[in-house]
């Protein structure tokens, strides 16, 4: 018999047996699996309101765990560890150990809107998503992704000059990420572009990093937006606790916070 | 005069589509430059004027409102002040669907939300422009543009090279319908777009005489916003996409987003190179195979600027 929902066990709480008699009475077979019970007591109480306080996470209280945004995603498709519904109520019961044992793949939503398109309650799982991994790099629970490097380099490039210019985002990308820009299958690319049309190759690469694209008297709206994103992003980590353990520089301490406070209770996750 | 999505009155839709601001984006000035080329000429070809909205910035893409969605707001804010104030316009258009996106999103927000208000005229007065508010301006997309500025009867009697005999999957992405509310015009019954069953670039394809297969895919997303950050699911969804295509029968998948399909084309070139799965279905903007039906040349139209190569394709169906 499949144990229902057997993602959200810990597998080392599983205890299954080839043969096992139990008082003389042999219960081999499907009833001789056990899940082992487990207490939770490492609450984070302030998770939820840490994440509300990040762009996109300001409607997760409304949720009331139908699944539809799991139901809907892309990403679930391809990863069934992928599960929106499941952190969104991680998050609300303040299960922030639970929540960190998927810490590498939150950021890989790709904001198609599925979920968004089908909540009930006007959640925003998407900016939920996006707010939970943003909280798990500010706290140091992970390393910069691939995506936020992606949408940093970005960002900064459409606030110093209005435009982007594409051939600049993903050399940028690819420096920050450390990453080789000549792949097997980038070279294909070029290589497909070139044969038919040698111009746009130049376009593409050349031209545009030459005569860099802008827009015209940028600058008042440059220091506009960088001085919102500034007092944006100091409000952020004072929510989320992160003002003095700036000064203190410890790599570690981000990680430091209430913890436990008593409420011994609630044991969803088996 | 001031104007809403809602109460615009469809009938007058014709002519108000006559003439109307554009903005092409970022994508379309690189990557998707024959998308930016076949929307202008297939205008011309069918007498809609557009206006480059002047001096345009940025709409924030997939990715600024990573960093604050507010300041995505202010970026499309500032292209319909232009269009609106400094230009005069009543209708902007963009072909791009996350350009098209963002204006929608901004639109709905500054109709709906105080804080994003107070940002955007915040953001706009120290930049030194007047504050777009919500109503000024409605944003159309390029399908909506040709559906209704010129709507399919009109068309049918100007194609000169009928599409007649090709299969057409109808490819749509996210950003068209999703997520609903941005949209107050779709899913309004007869003759509105659906945001389940997007129809508009069918509708159009099959007046040009193109046969549309019947594609469970439309909107599924190519994972366009990680395509280099995450490059294996992208592969992998986009994948499901070109194998839906070639299942359903089609020869060519129309797109109507730079970003969806420049994502069909980098990831069916990194499927085949890095995980040896070739499919050989073919991606063409629908405006350059609207372009093709009204008699323009496929060069016209930037079929060589794309990687996938439909060239043979379109010799054999007697199109090029």
């Amino acid at each position: 018999m499949p144990i229902h929902e057997q993602s959200l066990i810990r597998p080392e709480n599983i205890k299954s047996h080839e043969k096992l008699v139990l008082d003389g009475v042999d219960v081999s077979g499907h009833w001789s699996t056990f899940i082992a019970p487990r207490v939770v007591t490492d609450y984070n109480e302030r998770l939820e309101e840490e994440i509300a306080a990040l762009p996109g996470g300001e409607h997760i209280h409304r949720c009331w765990q139908c699944g539809s945004c799991t139901n809907s995603c892309t990403v679930n498709a391809v990863n069934p560890d992928f599960n929106p519904r499941y952190w969104i109520y991680l998050v609300r019961m303040g299960m922030e150990s639970e929540l960190l044992r998927d810490k590498e793949i939150i950021w890989q939503c790709v904001s198609c809107h599925k979920c968004t398109y089908a909540c009930p309650r006007d959640v925003v799982p998407e900016g939920v998503m996006k707010a939970t991994a943003h909280w798990l790099e500010l706290k140091g629970h992970t390393p910069k992704s691939k995506s936020m490097h992606f949408d940093e380099e970005f960002s900064e490039q459409v606030f110093a000059t209005g435009k982007i210019e594409e051939g600049r985002i993903i050399r940028g990308f690819f420096a920050r990420t450390g990453q080789p820009l000549f792949q097997e299958w980038l070279v294909e690319m070029a290589r497909r572009i070139a044969r038919k049309f040698p111009i746009k190759l130049g376009l593409l690469m050349g031209i545009a990093a030459l005569i860099r694209p802008r827009t015209r008297g940028w600058a008042k709206a440059r220091d506009a937006i960088s001085e919102y994103v500034e007092e944006q992003q100091a409000k952020q980590r004072d929510a989320l606790g992160l003002v003095e353990l700036a000064s203190s520089e410890l790599p570690g301490a981000a990680t430091k916070r209430p913890r436990d406070r008593g409420d011994h209770g609630a044991d969803d996750v088996r | 005069m001031e104007q809403t999505m809602s109460d615009s009155p469809a009938d007058n839709r014709k002519s108000r589509y006559e003439r109307v601001a554009y903005y092409p984006g970022c994508a379309l000035e690189g990557s998707g430059h024959a998308y930016n080329r076949s929307t202008k000429e297939v205008g011309k070809a069918l007498g809609l004027k557009l206006d480059e909205v002047k001096n345009w910035n940025c709409c924030g893409a997939m990715e600024v409102k990573n960093i604050d969605p507010k300041v995505q707001t202010y970026l499309s804010s500032r292209v319909m002040s232009i269009a609106a104030n400094e230009m005069g316009a009543q209708v902007v258009m963009a072909p791009c669907n996350g350009c098209y996106h963002n204006l929608k999103k901004a639109e709905h927000d500054l109709a709906h939300d105080e804080a994003s208000r107070e940002v955007v005229d915040r953001i706009s007065k120290k930049a030194g422009h007047a504050t777009y508010r919500a109503g000024q301006l409605e944003t159309i997309h390029a399908l909506d543009w040709i559906k209704h500025g010129i709507g399919e009867d009109e068309l049918k009697r100007r194609i000169r090279n009928s599409l007649q005999g090709l299969k057409v999957a109808n490819y749509y992405g996210c950003m068209y319908t999703r997520p609903r509310h941005i949209f107050p015009e779709k899913d309004q019954g007869t003759g509105s777009e659906s945001t389940s069953q997007p129809h508009f670039m069918d509708d159009l394809l099959a007046a040009a005489g193109a046969q549309n297969v019947d594609f469970p895919l439309k909107t599924a997303c190519c994972g366009g916003a990680h395509t280099l950050s995450d490059s294996d699911t992208s592969t992998k969804l986009v994948l499901n996409i070109l194998r839906a295509a070639e299942a359903a029968g089609a020869e060519v998948i129309a797109t109507e987003c730079p970003t969806c399909h420049s994502g069909l084309e980098m990831h069916q070139v990194r499927a085949e190179k890095v995980l040896g799965e070739k499919t050989s279905v073919k991606m063409l903007y629908f405006t350059q195979l609207l372009g093709i039906a009204l008699g323009l040349s496929p060069r016209r139209v930037g079929v060589h600027e794309n990687v996938s190569d439909s060239g043979d394709m379109l010799k054999s169906k007697g199109l090029a």
